[in-house]
C-alpha cells in the first residue's frame, strides 16, 4: 500500500529546523534526541472545572514526526489544541504552564495568537473545507500573512496541492467549490491549506480517521515527506500508523503523559506496563 | 393483535383529526386569497400604475402610494438591515456567552413581538413631534424599527448554524476574529441572512399602524422624505372604509399588489435557502 518514500525531493529546508547534521531517516535508539521544537513544561489544562491535562512535561523534537496515542478521552486532542492556542476561542477553557517554541513561551499573552497560528498549522479530524472555491480555500490562509502576485499565488496553490497529492484530481476544477469534493479529497485539501502557509509545526488530529486506505496511504506518505521541512505532531488511534510514520511516540492516559520515547522503543520495549497493554490491545 | 388494532384505530383517528384541522385552517386562507384575487384582479389596470390617488368620487390610480411604499420600505431596510446584521453578529459571534448578549437577546424578543402600533406611537413621539410634521423619513424609521428584530433574530440563528469547526479551521490559519466572521461565517450563512432580510421586507411592506402616525398619507405624488408620504397600507385603510366604489376598488388592487409582492419575496427567499444540489 505505502509506496516507496521519495526522499530525494527536498524542495526546501526551513531554516529554523536545525537538522543539518542529522539524517532524516528512522530514528535509531541510541541517537541523541534532536533539538526540541516544542518544550512543554508542567502543562495543566482545564475545561471549566474539569482538569483534562495533568502536569504534562515533554519535548517535541524538531523535524520529526511525533505521534500521540492513547485511549479515547485521554487528552490527545486537548494537548494538540494547546500548541496553537485554538482553545482560546472558548472562554471557559484555559491552560496553565509553559509551552516553549524555539525557547519562547507561546502561552504567554505577549505572544500574538494569530501570528503563532500562522506558524503552527492544524488539520482537524473531520475535513473542514471553507464555503469557497478550491483555489480560494488555499489562498485564504496565504493571503493573511503574505502579499503574493497572481502568478506566485497560482504557483503556491499548485505546490501545496501537489504536496497533498490532490493536484491531479482538482487541477481542472480549481474554481469549483471545495465542499463538492469527496471526504478524502476534502481532507487532503485541508492539509494542502495548512501547508500552503508554510508553517513550522504541523498538528494533525487523526487526519486519516475518515479516509479510505488509499487516501490514508497518500497522507502517510505526505507526512513522511513533509517532516523534512516541518515538525509534525499527529494524533492517531491506529497503532500501525503510529509505528509506520512516527519517529517518536507519546502514550497518554487519563490526562497524563505515561511514556514518551522514540517509536521503536515504545513499540518493542515499552518501559511501562500500561503502554504495553495498550499497544498489544489488552487495554479495555 | 388487539394492541395492533388499537394502534391502527388511534392512528386513523389522529390522522383524520390533523387532516381536518389543516383543512379548516387552509379553508380560510384560501377564501381570503380567492376573494382578494377576484376583487383585486378586476380593479387592477394600467391606470393603477400611472395615476395618483384620486379625490373622493373620482377615478385614479395608486402611483404615489406605490412609489411611497417602495421608498419607505427600501429606506427602512437600508437602515434596519445593517444594524440588524451587526447586532445579530454580535449575539452569535462575539458575545455568545456574555451577559450583555442575553440582555440584548431578551429585549430583541420583546421587540419582535411588540405590537407595531406601539412602534408607530414611539416614532410619533420621538421623531414626528420633534420635527413638527409627519414625514416619509419618520415612516421609514418606524419600518426600520419593525424590521430590526426580525433581522437580528434570523442573522443570529443563521450564524449559529455555521459549524464551529469552520471557525476553528479559519482561526487555526491565523485569521483574526473579524476576518473569520466576514470571510467564513457570513459566507456560509449568506443565503440565510439574505432570506432574513427579505422576510423583514415582506413583514414591513404591509404594515399600516406604524405609518398612520408617522408618514401619514399624501394624496399627491411626493418623494420628499421631509413631508408626509403616500403609501399603500394607509391608502388601503382609508379607501376600503370609504363609501366610494372607485376607492374601494383601488383598495383591493393595492391589497393584491402587496400580496403579490410578499409572495414574490417569499419565493425568492425559498429559492435562496434551498440546499445546493437540489437545483
Ligand atoms: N469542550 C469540552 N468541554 C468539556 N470537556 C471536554 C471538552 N473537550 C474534551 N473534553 C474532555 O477532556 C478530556 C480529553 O478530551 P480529548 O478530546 O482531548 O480526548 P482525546 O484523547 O482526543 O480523545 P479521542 O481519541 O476520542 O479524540 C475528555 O475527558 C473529554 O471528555
Ligand atoms: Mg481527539
Amino acid at each position: 500500500m505505502m509506496a516507496e518514500i521519495n526522499t530525494s525531493t527536498q524542495e526546501r529546508a526551513t531554516p529554523s529546523v536545525s537538522l543539518a547534521g542529522l539524517r532524516s531517516g528512522e530514528a535509531t535508539q541510541n541517537e541523541a534526541r534532536p533539538e526540541a521544537k516544542l518544550e512543554i513544561r508542567d502543562l495543566n489544562f482545564y475545561y471549566g472545572g474539569f482538569h483534562a491535562l495533568k502536569g504534562i512535561d515533554m519535548q517535541i523534537p524538531a523535524g520529526k514526526v511525533t505521534a500521540f496515542i492513547g485511549p479515547s478521552g485521554c487528552g490527545k486532542s486537548t494537548l494538540l489544541r494547546a500548541f496553537n492556542r485554538i482553545y482560546e476561542l472558548y472562554p471557559n477553557q484555559r491552560a496553565e504552564g509553559e509551552i516553549l517554541m524555539d525557547g519562547r513561551n507561546i502561552l504567554s499573552p505577549k505572544v500574538d495568537k494569530n501570528l503563532l497560528r500562522a506558524k503552527v498549522g492544524m488539520v482537524f479530524q473531520t475535513p473542514t473545507p471553507f464555503p469557497m472555491s478550491i483555489y480560494d480555500n488555499i489562498a485564504f490562509g496565504v493571503r493573511l500573512y503574505e502579499k503574493l502576485s497572481r502568478r506566485q499565488m497560482d504557483e503556491r496553490v499548485e505546490w501545496s496541492l501537489r504536496k497533498a497529492a490532490l493536484w491531479d484530481e482538482v487541477k481542472s476544477k480549481l474554481r469549483q467549490s471545495g465542499t463538492g469534493l469527496s471526504g478524502g479529497q476534502q481532507q487532503r485539501l485541508c492539509i494542502a491549506r495548512a501547508i500552503a502557509v508554510k508553517p513550522e509545526v504541523l498538528l494533525l488530529d487523526e487526519p486519516t480517521s475518515a479516509l479510505d486506505p488509499i487516501s490514508t496511504g497518500f497522507i502517510e506518505e505526505l507526512v513522511h515527506e513533509l517532516k523534512q521541512d516541518y515538525t509534525i505532531v499527529m494524533v492517531t488511534h491506529n497503532m500501525q500508523q503510529a509505528a509506520r510514520v512516527s519517529d517518536y511516540t507519546a502514550f497518554m492516559y487519563l490526562g497524563q503523559l505515561v511514556e514518551f520515547n522514540d517509536t521503536d522503543t515504545v513499540f518493542t520495549n515499552p518501559a511501562k506496563k500500561q503502554t504495553e497493554d495498550y499497544i498489544t490491545g489488552r487495554y479495555g | 393483535m388487539t394492541i395492533y388494532t388499537r394502534r391502527r384505530i388511534i392512528n386513523i383517528f389522529n390522522l383524520s383529526m390533523s387532516f381536518l384541522t389543516m383543512a379548516f385552517g387552509l379553508f380560510w386562507l384560501g377564501w381570503i386569497l380567492v376573494t382578494l384575487f377576484q376583487q383585486g384582479l378586476g380593479a387592477l389596470d394600467w391606470t393603477v400604475f400611472t395615476q395618483n390617488t384620486p379625490p373622493p368620487g373620482e377615478s385614479g390610480g395608486l402611483l404615489n402610494a406605490i412609489v411611497g411604499s417602495l421608498i419607505m420600505t427600501a429606506l427602512g431596510v437600508l437602515i434596519g438591515a445593517p444594524l440588524g446584521v451587526l447586532a445579530g453578529t454580535y449575539l452569535a459571534e462575539y458575545g455568545r456567552h456574555s451577559r450583555l448578549a442575553s440582555a440584548v437577546r431578551f429585549i430583541n424578543d420583546i421587540l419582535l413581538s411588540a405590537p407595531s402600533i406601539i412602534v408607530g406611537l414611539f416614532i410619533f413621539t420621538v421623531v414626528v413631534m420633534a420635527m413638527g410634521s409627519f414625514s416619509g423619513f419618520a415612516g421609514s424609521l418606524a419600518l426600520a424599527v419593525i424590521a430590526l428584530p426580525v433581522i437580528v433574530r434570523t442573522t443570529e440563528n443563521m450564524l449559529a448554524l455555521v459549524p464551529g469547526r469552520l471557525r476553528e479551521a479559519a482561526a487555526a490559519l491565523g485569521a483574526p476574529t473579524w476576518l473569520v466572521i466576514v470571510r467564513i461565517s457570513y459566507r456560509a450563512a449568506r443565503a440565510g441572512i439574505v432570506t432574513g432580510i427579505l422576510l423583514a421586507v415582506a413583514r414591513i411592506s404591509g404594515e399600516t399602524a406604524p405609518l398612520l402616525f408617522t408618514a401619514l398619507n399624501n394624496q399627491f405624488f411626493s418623494a420628499d422624505l421631509g413631508r408626509p408620504m403616500a403609501n399603500l397600507p394607509v391608502t388601503i385603510f382609508q379607501f376600503a372604509l370609504s363609501p366610494y366604489r372607485d376607492w374601494q376598488d383601488l383598495a383591493w388592487a393595492g391589497s393584491l399588489l402587496i400580496t403579490l409582492a410578499v409572495l414574490a419575496i417569499s419565493i425568492v427567499a425559498r429559492v435562496l435557502v434551498r440546499p445546493k444540489g437540489s437545483k
